[in-house]
């Protein structure tokens, strides 16, 4: 029976990519297959009307996870289940599918460059039928575009003669129109300047509140993820290693990794401390270190940090997979 | 005061179009002294790429410097032809752009670019410009300096990368670094190793840099003074203190204001309505004064020039004294 409280989950899910080089110079090398584990077991639930953010660097699977809680990307293994139902069924069915909805990073690649934006702003709601007649249609699009921010006189444009900030609304408003409940939000300020950052992050923040959205937002940004999350995973190589509510993970983060980011961040308050870079770079997900992931650049790692790979355990609040951790190694 | 490395006088840079002439920098002036850093921020557009390419001498036509004046070392520079510039460029100014794999030569070893660098600039022989490389990629911090001097960008990451290009950049021992948004692309756990960097090698050689980001963060880690640009002029110039803590131009303040706080969580950020206007519409008087909050009849009608603001230099009425007064 599925927890009436958990919209959508997500259950061990697995994303492997085949990066080999065609066969038959493989074979000629005598090379085996490349497996690229972009996401190897990642588990989380979202509450309704709630944020979920994962966090992490280039690279680290989140953006595919993104794409397969929607289901642009399949999952190698594992389930998405939104709404109780596994997603693949629910994206069969069109009443369904229109309850979830994507925004991407790039507003400049996102949106058809020769469709005015009243047409952009329309296609879902006539590919779902959710409005009969020209009229209504209009009507609608006039009030999603009010909504955003923008005028309706707006719908007569064309995506080049907005700004970045202004396509972003754009974005969103074509997002909105199936009236879904679930948005997947794929570094929707990234591409921003940080006053128009501000302004979506508003915009995305007063829309939850009035129409009772549900948001997985994927970011690098950790200071952009604390002002909009209220609980927040962090990644490394495709795993979870901490997920805790917001606060949790900023007043107490456990996980060494997410020390590491919070550290690295630089810092506007200039009180002049010396911060301690963590060193070494993100390894080939195509070739992962044995045990945990995060052992080379760790200055918690032992043996057993080498040898055996961390799950995801609970420590108070918070989940986290690390043997530092949970032998109490760190402080 | 010792005599700065660059002056910047005055600036202008106009782009000439069908529709008439565009003018995307205008009256900016400002130093650098030995061993300084200065930080230029702003949004994008606001023109603080386009500094720092009219100084190293590298404007995409048709852009060009249309009045104004750039001294290295006292001596002009803005004027000169392609030939003379192109031996300054590496030697005197050394240059960083945001994209390292674009910096690079995809078809020579990171060494010989190096090597390459240091024979056309220094007085060395080939033997020792290979010596110095390998000095120079352990300078950087790249592990096994001695094997990686011959591996092609494309077996570096991306740190590594932007590291090699740092490594380039201050080779031949410049006077001046021109650094176009150095750790945009990087990760941030790479791009703090960077800053340090940075800051360690500017220091220790004692190099002026001119570090143009869109960054705050960086900025207020790196930066001694720093210049805030909004519609290809100067709004706020000053120590990196003083504007962060308690900038006097309201665009800084907005600017500021609207970056999230990684140590709380606000209900509301901040946010400047509007956006910066474009170069063909640059409002008359104060370009900011459409979106700023304490705008009076004065901004609408008079452009402002950098005034005394206090601990800052800011563009704005609000800090004007007339003469009487002064």
């Amino acid at each position: 029976m599925p927890d009436a409280a958990v919209f959508v989950e997500a259950q061990d899910l697995v994303r492997h990519f085949d990066v080999s080089r065609p066969i038959l110079q493989r074979l000629a090398v005598r090379e085996g297959k490349r497996i690229l584990r972009a996401v190897d077991g990642i588990s989380f639930t979202i509450p309704k009307g709630t944020t979920l953010s994962l966090v992490g660097e280039s690279g680290c699977g989140k953006s595919t996870v993104a794409r397969m809680m929607v289901g642009l990307y399949g999952t190698t293994s594992g389930h998405v289940l939104f709404d109780g139902r596994d997603l693949k069924q629910a994206r069969a069915a069109s009443d369904q599918r229109r309850r979830l909805q994507m925004i991407f990073q790039d507003p400049y690649a996102s949106l058809n460059p020769r469709w005015r934006v009243a047409d952009i702003v329309a296609e879902p709601i006539r590919a779902f039928g959710l409005a009969q007649g020209r009229d209504a249609v209009l009507a609608r699009v006039a009030e999603l575009l009010t909504q955003v921010g923008l005028s309706p006189l707006d719908g007569q444009k064309f995506p080049h003669e907005f700004s970045g900030g202004q396509r972003q609304r754009i974005s969103i408003a074509r997002a909105l129109s199936s009236n879904p409940e679930f948005l997947v939000c794929d570094e929707p300020t990234s591409a921003l300047d940080v006053s128009v950052q501000a302004q979506i992050l508003n915009l995305m923040k007063d829309l939850q509140r009035r129409l009772g959205l549900t948001y997985l937002f994927i970011s690098h940004n950790l200071a952009v993820v604390r002002q909009v999350s209220d609980r927040i995973g962090v990644m490394y190589l495709g795993r979870l290693v901490e997920l805790a509510p917001a606060e949790t993970l900023f007043t107490i983060p456990r996980h060494p990794y997410t020390r590491a980011l919070m550290e690295a961040i630089p810092d506007l308050e200039m009180t002049g401390r010396t911060r301690i870079p963590v060193g070494g770079e993100v390894p080939s997900p195509i070739t992962p270190p044995p045990g945990c992931a995060f052992h080379p650049r760790c200055p918690l790692a032992n043996d057993r940090c080498r040898r055996e790979r961390p799950e995801l355990l609970a420590a108070e609040a918070t989940m986290v997979a690390c043997h530092a951790v949970q032998e109490g190694r760190a402080g | 005061m010792p005599n700065p490395i660059l002056e910047v006088r005055d600036l202008r840079v106009e782009f000439p179009t069908r529709r008439g002439t565009l003018v995307a920098l205008d009256s900016v002036s400002f130093a650098i002294q030995p061993g300084e850093v200065l930080g230029v921020v702003g949004e994008s557009g606001a023109g603080k790429s386009m500094t720092g390419a009219a100084i190293i001498g590298l404007l995409e036509p048709p852009g060009r410097i249309a009045g104004g004046q750039i001294l290295l070392e006292g001596r002009r520079i803005d004027n000169l032809r392609y030939e003379q510039m192109r031996r300054i460029r590496g030697r005197e100014i050394g240059a960083i752009f945001q994209d390292p794999l674009t910096t690079l030569n995809p078809l020579y070893t990171v060494g010989d670019q190096l090597a390459e660098t240091m024979l056309t600039h220094l007085p060395i022989r080939p033997a020792e410009a290979k010596r110095r490389a390998i000095e120079w990629l352990e300078l950087v911090g790249i592990p096994a300096a001695a094997q990686r001097v011959d591996s092609y960008p494309h077996e570096f990451s991306g740190g590594m990368r932007q590291r090699v290009v740092i490594a380039l950049a201050l080779c031949a021992e410049p006077k001046l670094i021109v650094a176009d948004e150095p750790t945009t692309a990087l990760d941030v756990s790479i791009q703090a190793q960077i800053i340090a960097l940075l800051k360690r090698l500017a220091r220790e050689k004692g190099t002026a840099m001119m570090l143009v980001t869109h960054d705050m963060g960086v900025i207020a880690e790196t930066a001694d003074r720093v210049a805030v640009m909004y519609a290809g002029r100067i709004a706020e110039i000053g120590p990196v203190r003083d504007v962060v803590k308690a900038p006097r131009h309201p665009y800084t303040a907005g600017l500021m204001a609207s970056i999230p706080p990684l140590d709380r969580r606000v209900e509301r950020l901040a946010q400047i309505d509007g956006a910066m206007p474009r170069l063909s519409a640059i409002p008359q008087g104060c370009a900011y004064h459409p979106r700023c909050p304490k705008v009076f009849s004065r901004c609408a009608v008079d452009r402002p020039e950098l005034m005394d603001a206090g601990t800052t230099d800011a563009a704005c009425w609000l800090h004007y004294k007339s003469p009487a007064h002064a």
